[in-house]
């Protein structure tokens, strides 16, 4: 992202809107003006933001329990009026800021602390795929889902990330890119395990790939 | 004009840029006007947000960008809202939240109430901070307060709440509006626009180190006594030789006011303390009428809130009574004047 305010010559009109979380610290890893937000709120802060001053470019960036779980709302609504906003959502199947409980994306018999014998689905329900469902949006005019556990898929997520900035930058209506992202720590796993464990594992419930995009437009590279 | 109607007029006459609602009775009127008369300006933006909570982010983004933006709602709304509201104080941004209050709790009823006395001026939200609460009682009012609410949010970079209720939105009364809608609107010097011909910055409350955040409690507690000593104001009527005074705000006042006059009309020496900023309260001024009147008849349509702001003021001088009605019963005026005869037989005030 920071590569790519760079290179797309945003720095000085992108706004980004951090979410509390492990996230929170974005604003000090980010040259670019940034403020707060209340848990799942990012989407209609951005909203707000964008409407008072549309010459801005707007990003959230929100993990799992921020968009999937307490702020559904704010992000299907976002999407569904077509704001002209760009969704960073980090999905790392767990709450990792408040120690590793159960995320809406935690997968089925994975444990987490609030989860210790495992995700029951009697209990827990399944995995929420909120790519595919924002899909279903007109609203949304690019959605993709790449991950951050090898180079080839960093490089992937960059070229998703610079699609849904131009996505943003021509008007054309909301993106956002879900990130597969490792979480050793609440994982209990090395971080090599954790690499392995989002292609063995999570990539089997959220395939990587587009799964939207009504841009019209080709890739740039 | 019905009063919903002429904040609306009023906040878009104060230059008010962004509006952010949601559907709650009774104050949909004011929803309407904006979706009327301000989606369509330049430069303005009006939605229809999918939530109260929705809603008061939305504002609080638009405030991160420097315009003038507001909210309404009626209290079930309103306490959806708190959550953004302390947020809004945290991080020192203006914003104006109106509430057309009604009977509660929980769902209550859609008639007009004083309930959410507490929660306004006690901050409502979490963390310790508060707002500029405004309580008018006329359509006329109801519009210059909403100006006035603008400038008080700019000028002390705080949210400001005006306190109405749905009597006063739902009435019709002829109403001047003293501005006209400005041609451009200075954008808040600290407001985020992208880092252009300046470091980038951020807006944030969340510390590490407790005394970071003590040091900003402390920066907000320190306005907060500015304003106190700047900003209150209140109406006085028929105070002189007044052997009992009432304290009401809003459309209470309204109703007290008749019924003064009855009790004057009947030789009874009674006058009214109408406070119009309810936070900050007028402790001074009831402090100083005091001096002169013993009697204090606190009415309000409620349980009994503001009496405790009125009790504090007073310190154990002089006695206070209370008259209330809660749950959105609107008391008449001929109602109040029996409960202030009988007051004033008892006490032998005559």
């Amino acid at each position: 992202m920071a590569e790519l305010i760079d290179e797309m010559n945003l720095q000085d009109k992108a706004i980004g809107i951090p979410p509390p979380g492990c996230a929170v610290f974005a604003y000090y890893y980010f040259d670019v003006d940034m403020a707060e937000s209340a848990h799942g709120r990012g989407a209609a802060v951005a909203t707000g933001l964008k409407r008072a001053f549309p010459e801005a470019i707007v990003f959230t960036y929100q993990g799992d329990g921020d968009l999937a779980a307490i702020g559904v709302a704010e992000i299907i609504h976002a999407a569904n009026r077509g704001e002209k906003i760009t969704a960073i959502f980090v999905n790392n199947a767990v709450y990792g800021m408040t120690g590793g409980q159960m995320a809406p994306t935690t997968l089925v018999d994975q444990k987490t602390t609030t989860t210790p014998y495992g995700r029951d689905v009697a209990l827990e329900g399944y995995p929420i795929k909120m790519s595919e469902i924002l899909a279903l949006i007109k609203g949304a005019v690019y959605i993709e889902r790449t991950a951050v556990n090898s180079p080839a898929n960093i490089r992937k997520t960059k070229k998703a990330i610079r699609k849904a900035f131009q996505t943003q930058i021509d008007g054309l209506g909301f993106s956002l890119v879900e990130i597969l992202s490792p979480c050793p720590v609440n994982w209990r796993m090395s971080p090599l395990e954790s690499w392995q464990w989002i292609d063995k594992e999570m990539t089997k419930e959220f395939p990587l790939g587009v799964i939207k995009d009504i841009t019209g437009k080709e890739d740039a590279d | 004009m019905d009063g919903n109607s002429a904040i609306g007029e009023a906040a878009i006459r104060a230059g008010c840029q962004c509006y952010f609602g949601y559907p709650i009775t009774p104050q949909n009127e004011l929803t309407e006007y904006m979706a009327a008369h301000l989606s369509r300006r330049r430069g303005c933006s009006f939605i229809q947000a999918e939530s109260e909570v929705a809603a008061i982010n939305m504002v609080y983004g638009a405030s991160l960008a420097g315009v003038r933006t507001m909210t309404s709602s009626s209290s079930p709304g309103i306490s959806l809202k708190q959550e953004g509201i302390s947020y809004l104080a945290a991080c020192e941004l203006p914003a104006v939240i109106v509430n057309m209050s009604r009977g509660g709790p929980g769902l209550g009823s859609i008639s007009a109430a004083q309930s959410d006395y507490f929660q306004s001026t006690r901050g409502g939200g979490h963390g310790d901070y508060r707002t500029i609460v405004l309580g008018p009682s006329s359509v006329q009012e109801l519009a210059d307060l909403t100006h006035h609410a603008f400038d008080l949010a700019d000028k002390y970079q705080i949210p400001v709440i005006v306190l109405g209720d749905g009597m006063l939105g739902q009435m019709k009364e002829p109403v001047e509006f003293k501005h006209e809608v400005p041609e451009e609107l200075p954008v808040r010097s600290l407001a985020l626009r992208g880092a252009k011909g300046r470091p980038s910055r951020f807006v944030k409350t969340l510390t590490s180190k407790p005394i970071e955040l003590e040091e900003l409690n402390w920066s907000l507690f320190r306005r907060y006594q500015l304003i106190k000593r700047e900003e209150i104001a209140y109406e006085t009527f028929l105070i002189e030789d007044a052997q009992l005074i009432v304290v009401a705000f809003g459309i209470a006042a309204r109703i007290a006011k008749g019924a003064i006059k009855n009790a004057q009309a009947n030789g009874l020496k009674v006058g009214m303390l109408r406070p119009i900023t309810l936070w900050p309260f007028p402790s001074e001024k009831v402090q100083e009428l005091a001096q002169k009147t013993k009697h204090f008849l606190v009415f309000e349509m409620n349980m009994g809130q503001m009496i405790e702001d009125v009790q504090l003021a007073l310190e154990g001088r002089g006695e206070v009574h209370f008259y209330g009605r809660p749950g959105g019963v609107i008391p008449t005026p001929s109602e109040v004047f029996r409960v202030v005869s009988r007051l004033c037989y008892q006490k032998g005030l005559r």
